[in-house]
């Protein structure tokens, strides 16, 4: 069932928390909702749900219009970031809580129930009460629970935000592997682009209740559509006007005309990746990406001079970007490649 | 050293813990448990048939019928009430809330007397505003039983709101929410969810409006005319019986008011302690 939302508005009083937003997520899709905090993102989802009402704007799951109707009947799933375990509960009646409104038959719920538990991993535990979870335990009784009813769409709301990032690795993976099981359109928010990157195919970024930009994750690194994509997704540089990506900043010992001096202020060895920050002579701060074999290469010591010179840049100028003469742009927006020299230091 | 010094430490801490102990307890036992013991005492001292014949007396009787009848309409009454109230206090954000928040603790700023003079005031059948309107549909409100629930209600009104409030806030609305995703109404999610969560605070209410209901005697003096057999409760029977200088019937009665109190706590912590197990 796709989910499409068209020209959605919402504000909290003075705060616009939904800015004219349309999003369209397709049949069986894993789409991410990624944007800072205050983007709109979980507005968005929680209105998808119904627990939100739109100033104006549709909500369409399956082509049908559901603005208009109440959470209950929209057979949505739902995941919260802190559970919303009921906690008067065990773990069964958790689980078994839609299927007892919708009035199942006893064997059926305990039939039904138990597939669940198995499903996301929890046997065993179906007596306990979700005080005696783990967040990770608690976190899977609660996406059984969103499950157990067939919902037409699932939806995330930072649903791994609250737990540690051992746990939160694993359980990525894992929602990753039930959504290939599943195949149940599924929408999840979230301000961890890497997390993003990392679960879903579909990217919508979101930033001051608008949507940025959407795509895949390759899409969105490659062409950012905007300077606040570009820095979002991924690390970045700035240099004068140019963005640059850290392991596009080339590092080279000799100066040429389209090099930049700075100092070599810090060198920190993240495993096999090396993250070497200068400061140019300008004041700005920059890093560049190597590798190790690089660092060793070129002997770069914390405190000498050394030059960079980025292999690639994009820049924003409004309306009307640079263009590179010999590069086609295929999205009008962006400009690969040659940046010229960087603004005078 | 380290653990002579250690002890010293320890031993201090248990001084101190005893101090507060017996400085608590003896607060208690002064000001709660020693008139309560004086009670039990003179209520038997002269034999047990002296309190137990007013008691068992037909006004004594009476009493205790119209105290149970004033708690079996005004608590069901005022726990639904308190409930809803609370909710809306709660749930639904609204400008009137603080005022609302606000006038729900009246009962609790005024004393009984001056409640029971203004319910007098309004369905007096000489000049209240509702009296004689009423007593032409037929319904005496004053010295009546009607008067003295409204009392019962009033005096006991802010118990279950108040109790129930935090609770509400405490849980949150995220539980409610994803039953909502679940499918179920708002009954269903109120009784499966709601409910269920705030039952200790609406419990804890209901316990306290059951007290303030038995043992009230202000409000309902006044607009019950205090008649003997007809519109006497048991606090009411009480005062009648030590004007009389009827003092074991006094002090029985009075027993019998604390037992009763102290059966409904005691029901409280039965049904928890059976839950929890």
């Amino acid at each position: 069932m796709g989910i499409s939302v068209e020209g959605a508005n919402k504000s909290f009083g003075d705060f616009q928390a939904l800015d004219d937003v349309s999003i369209e997520v397709p049949d069986g899709s894993l789409t991410a909702l990624l944007g800072p905090s205050g983007s709109g993102k979980s507005t968005l989802l929680r209105a998808i749900a119904g627990l939100e009402d739109l100033d104006s704007g549709h909500v369409l799951i399956d082509g049908q219009d559901v603005s208009k109707k109440p959470t209950q009947k929209r057979e949505v799933g739902f995941v919260f970031q802190h559970y919303a375990a009921f906690k008067h509960m065990t773990v069964f009646e958790n689980v078994g809580f839609g299927l007892k409104i919708r009035k199942w038959d006893k064997a059926k719920i305990t039939a039904r129930v138990h597939e669940l538990l198995d499903l996301v991993q929890l046997p065993g535990l179906a007596d306990r009460y979700p005080s005696q979870l783990s967040g990770g335990q608690r976190q899977r009784m609660a996406l059984a629970r969103a499950l157990a009813v067939e919902p037409q769409v699932l939806l995330l709301d930072e649903p791994f935000g609250a737990l540690d990032a051992k746990v939160r690795k694993d359980l990525r993976t894992w929602l990753r592997r039930l959504h290939e099981e599943m195949h149940v359109t599924t929408i999840f928010v979230t301000h961890d682009q890497e997390e993003a990157m990392d679960v879903a195919g579909q990217l919508v970024v979101m930033n001051d209740g608008r949507v940025e930009q959407s795509g895949t994750a390759d899409e969105l690194y490659e062409q950012p559509a905007n300077e606040f994509v570009m820095s979002f997704v991924g690390e970045v540089n700035r240099l004068g006007d140019a963005f640059v990506r850290p392991h596009d900043m080339e590092v080279v010992l000799d100066a040429d005309e389209r090099t930049e001096q700075g100092l070599v202020q810090r060198i920190v060895a993240l495993g096999f990746e090396i993250r070497v920050e200068f400061v140019l002579a300008d004041g700005t701060e920059v890093w560049a990406q190597l590798t190790r074999n690089e660092l060793q290469r070129l002997e770069l010591r914390e405190g000498q001079i050394a030059y960079l010179r980025p292999a690639q840049a994009k820049s924003f100028n409004g309306s009307s970007p640079s263009q590179d003469p010999g590069a086609s742009t295929p999205r009008g927006l962006e400009d690969e490649g040659d940046v010229g020299k960087p603004a005078a230091v | 050293m380290s653990s002579a010094s250690a002890r010293g430490h320890v031993g201090r801490g248990t001084v101190s813990r005893w101090s507060l102990r017996i400085l608590g307890l003896g607060f208690l036992a002064l000001l709660l448990a020693a008139p309560l013991v004086i009670i039990f005492f003179e209520t038997f001292k002269d034999g047990i048939s002296a309190p137990l014949d007013a008691i068992t007396s037909e006004n004594g009787m009476h009493a205790l019928k119209l105290s149970l009848l004033m708690v079996a309409i005004a608590v069901p009454l005022n726990t639904v009430f308190g409930v809803v109230c609370a909710i809306l206090l709660v749930r639904h954000k609204w400008k009137g809330n603080a005022v609302i928040d606000s006038v729900i603790n009246l009962p609790f700023a005024l004393s009984p007397i001056v409640i029971g003079l203004a319910l007098y005031l309004l369905y007096s059948t000489n000049g209240g505003w509702f009296g004689p309107t009423l007593a032409g549909m037929g319904l005496e409100v004053l010295f009546s039983v009607p008067g003295m629930v409204l009392a019962s209600i009033f005096v006991s009104l802010p118990f279950v709101v108040r109790e129930t409030v935090p609770v509400l806030q405490e849980i949150g609305t995220e539980q409610e929410q994803a039953a909502s995703t679940l499918g179920a109404d708002a009954w269903q999610t109120f009784r499966r969810v709601t409910l269920p969560a705030i039952r200790w605070g609406v419990a804890y209410g209901v316990v306290l409006t059951t007290a303030r209901v038995l043992g009230e005697f202000g409000a309902v003096t006044i607009v019950s005319g205090s008649i003997s057999g007809e519109t006497e409760t048991l606090p009411i029977f009480v005062q009648k019986q030590f004007d009389a200088f009827n003092e074991p019937g006094a002090y029985g009665a009075s027993l019998l008011l604390a037992l009763l109190a102290l059966m409904t706590l005691l029901a409280m912590n039965l049904l928890k302690r059976k839950e929890d197990a």
